[in-house]
């Protein structure tokens, strides 16, 4: 019997030769990433468990990366960096990617880096990952955040863990994990213009429910996918947790390969290619013919509310969110100027580049000669530092943060109550584009109506 | 945690879904849960981001924790689907623990949140096949045998079967991934 790729990695990460889906085995993970919110927790149970004095596994297979309360107030999120800046300097850890501009001694909001092409901090980890040689294809990526499955777009198993688990990693490199039974989505046919990898990820939770995926590997292929570059992959990725998913992953091509070694760093270790065998055995396969999806938005309070842009034209909004892991790359910065280009937003209308780097494309990257920073503005939306910000809500003083019970269009990746702060505020998941629009027009808008381009704006 | 004695006390009761932005809103993640005097915050805080009109089911406005409390006065949470789905935040599972609530009876469990309970050794997550939230109101008095699988409505006389915590519950007897890493000679 075949195996599917994640059975094949999970394999040879236990020094097996197969596996079965729902055995408990202890493989060996290439790559432990955490940020400031478990960070701490799990230094401190790794030194509870191993030491104060104890050496980590491996300090060049440990990356941290704080994101999520970088610009507040919060004298214990300041703290926080504080902890991880001291652990890395006596850990000797290689990736550290330090808010440098920090005094963890300051009151208030830090002011942000002055220069992003020069800082040492990075912005979301999800993000900063691939853009700095972290994913690569065959290896086991665990992460201390939910959307670590956004990493299977490389072809890895990546997923979230809690605090001990991390902990019990940092120490030893090995954790048990279950084989997950795969569920294979394949998107036949050429990806409309007008649709984004959210839309069909959006599209799957919505026909499978929000835990239709529980505790399995979600496998995505065809054309439509194949076709997207690394950041609309991420995003199909990324959301798989929204239906319960232990994993995403998408089989590495050409376009993986290329990626990964544009961002290989010195030293990076070899990878391996693997791929689904033929007869590898599925739970079930789901398969959707994407020139029947349209632009596609999840309403409140669950991911799987889905629904038409079209469908709900009537329903009004106060503001308008651009950023995440999920929806502020380059790509989703890109679709959304494509947008708002020579028009006006009529909400609050929040622009967050997920990275520094991201940050650094709104400078440089073009749409009908202008740069992506220069349209925003114009169009008068309010451009904040890179970091999570407002996506999960966070402390009261976070940029983009509903804290009053708001409608909230947006291109994150969660929208139970309290997510983006107040816990009647109303938030709607969907595109860069369908957000860029509804912008506009202080309605849900379907992008169509502002957006008339030849091909899909994520393609490869 | 001993699996083996048996949990009573009162129950609070919630729906499907809760995911982990309501058992702990993610403004409170700032505190440490490896300091002592933080850790006892995440037990004011639990299930404190459910919408009031659901906060203990079926009549709603229970508060878990009491205003500037640090313990919880319900032993059980009784809850629907998916419970924990969302974040992989340990928060989760170590603020019901830490107000003293150390058993969940749902009808299911989101991955992350369920091997959470069960590596942390914070709570038995325990599961009944069909939904049964409706059948207890936030107050009821009840019993949990975990080893038994059985959950009591002591206040109404209802009895219902629990799955067996099978593998996941050799490690929770343990204390979590680490005791049972060492039991077992992998540490």
């Amino acid at each position: 019997m075949g195996m599917t790729i994640t059975e094949k990695i999970m394999a040879r990460h236990a020094g097996r030769s197969d596996v079965t889906p729902g055995e408990n085995i202890w493989c060996d993970i290439d790559v432990l990433m955490t940020h400031d919110i478990c960070g701490p927790g799990t230094i401190g149970i790794f030194e509870e468990r191993f030491g104060r004095d104890a050496k980590v596994f491996d300090p060049e297979k440990i990356v941290i990366v704080p994101d999520h309360y970088i610009f507040t107030a919060d004298p214990r999120a300041r703290r926080n960096i504080g902890i991880l800046r001291d652990f890395a300097k006596r850990q000797g850890l290689r990736f550290f990617y330090d808010p440098d501009f920090i005094d963890i001694d300051s009151d208030g909001i830090p002011a942000p880096y002055a220069d992003a092409t020069t800082t040492s901090y990075r912005g979301v980890c999800h993000s900063a990952l691939p853009q700095n040689g972290h994913t690569r294809p065959g290896e086991i990526l665990l992460g201390t955040d939910s959307h670590t499955c956004t990493h299977g777009a490389f072809g890895e198993l990546a997923t979230g863990i809690g605090n001990t688990d991390a902990g019990f990693v940092m120490g030893t490199g090995k954790l048990w994990l279950k084989v997950p039974t795969t569920q294979k989505f394949v998107f036949n046919g050429e990806l409309p213009p007008y649709l984004m990898a959210k839309d069909l990820i959006l599209h799957v939770i919505g026909e499978i429910g929000f835990d239709g995926a529980t505790y399995q590997a979600m496998e995505f292929t065809g054309d439509a996918v194949m076709s997207l570059n690394m950041e609309e992959r991420c995003t199909i990725c990324n959301m798989a947790i929204e239906a319960g998913g232990k994993s995403g992953i998408i089989a590495p091509d050409d376009v993986t390969i290329d990626y990964v070694n544009d961002r290989a760093r010195e030293n990076a270790p070899e990878f391996e290619i693997v791929e689904s065998d033929s007869d590898a055995k599925y739970e079930a396969v789901c398969e959707f013919d994407v020139s029947k999806i349209e632009p596609t938005v999840a309403q409140p309070h669950c991911p799987d509310r889905r629904v038409l842009a079209r469908e709900i034209s009537d329903v009004k909004i106060d503001r308008s969110y651009i950023g995440s892991c999920t929806g502020g790359k380059t790509i989703d910065m890109i679709a959304a100027a494509t947008v708002l280009d020579g028009q006006s937003v009529k909400v609050d209308t929040f622009i967050v580049p997920a990275t520094t780097e991201v940050d650094c494309d709104l400078d440089s990257c073009k749409v009908n000669g202008k740069t992506l920073r220069e349209i925003f503005v114009a169009a008068g939306c309010e451009v904040g530092p890179a970091s999570c910000a407002a996506c999960l809500g966070g402390p009261q003083d976070t940029f983009g943060r509903a804290n009053k019970p708001v409608n909230v269009v947006s291109t994150t990746n969660r929208n139970f109550p309290g997510r983006m702060g107040h816990k009647e505020a109303g938030i709607f998941l969907a595109s860069p584009l369908t957000a860029a629009a509804s912008a506009i027009t202080g309605y849900i808008t379907d992008p169509r109506e502002y957006y008339a381009p030849d091909k899909a704006v994520g393609l490869a | 945690m001993n699996t083996n004695t048996k949990i009573k006390g009162k129950v609070y009761v919630a729906g499907d879904n809760i995911d982990t932005d309501q058992i702990i809103p993610a403004e409170f993640l700032s505190y440490n849960p490896s300091d002592a005097d933080e850790r006892k915050f995440f037990g004011r805080y639990a299930m404190s981001g459910v919408p009031i009109a659901q906060s203990g089911l079926p009549q709603g406005n229970v508060k878990f924790t009491p205003d500037d409390a640090f313990a919880s006065e319900f032993a059980v949470i009784v809850a629907g689907a998916n419970f924990g789905c969302g974040s992989s935040r340990e928060h989760a599972p170590l603020a019901i623990a830490e107000a003293g609530c150390t058993a969940i009876v749902a009808e299911s469990y989101a991955r992350i949140f369920y091997r959470n309970c069960i590596n942390g050794g914070y709570c038995a997550p325990c599961e009944c096949e069909e939904k049964i939230y409706d059948k207890f109101s936030t107050g009821d008095e009840v019993e949990l045998d975990i080893a038994a699988g059985v959950l009591k409505n002591i206040t109404t006389g209802a009895e219902f079967q629990l799955r067996s915590l099978g593998d996941a519950g050799k490690i929770l007897a343990a204390g979590g991934v680490f005791d049972y890493a060492k039991e077992t000679g992998m540490l």
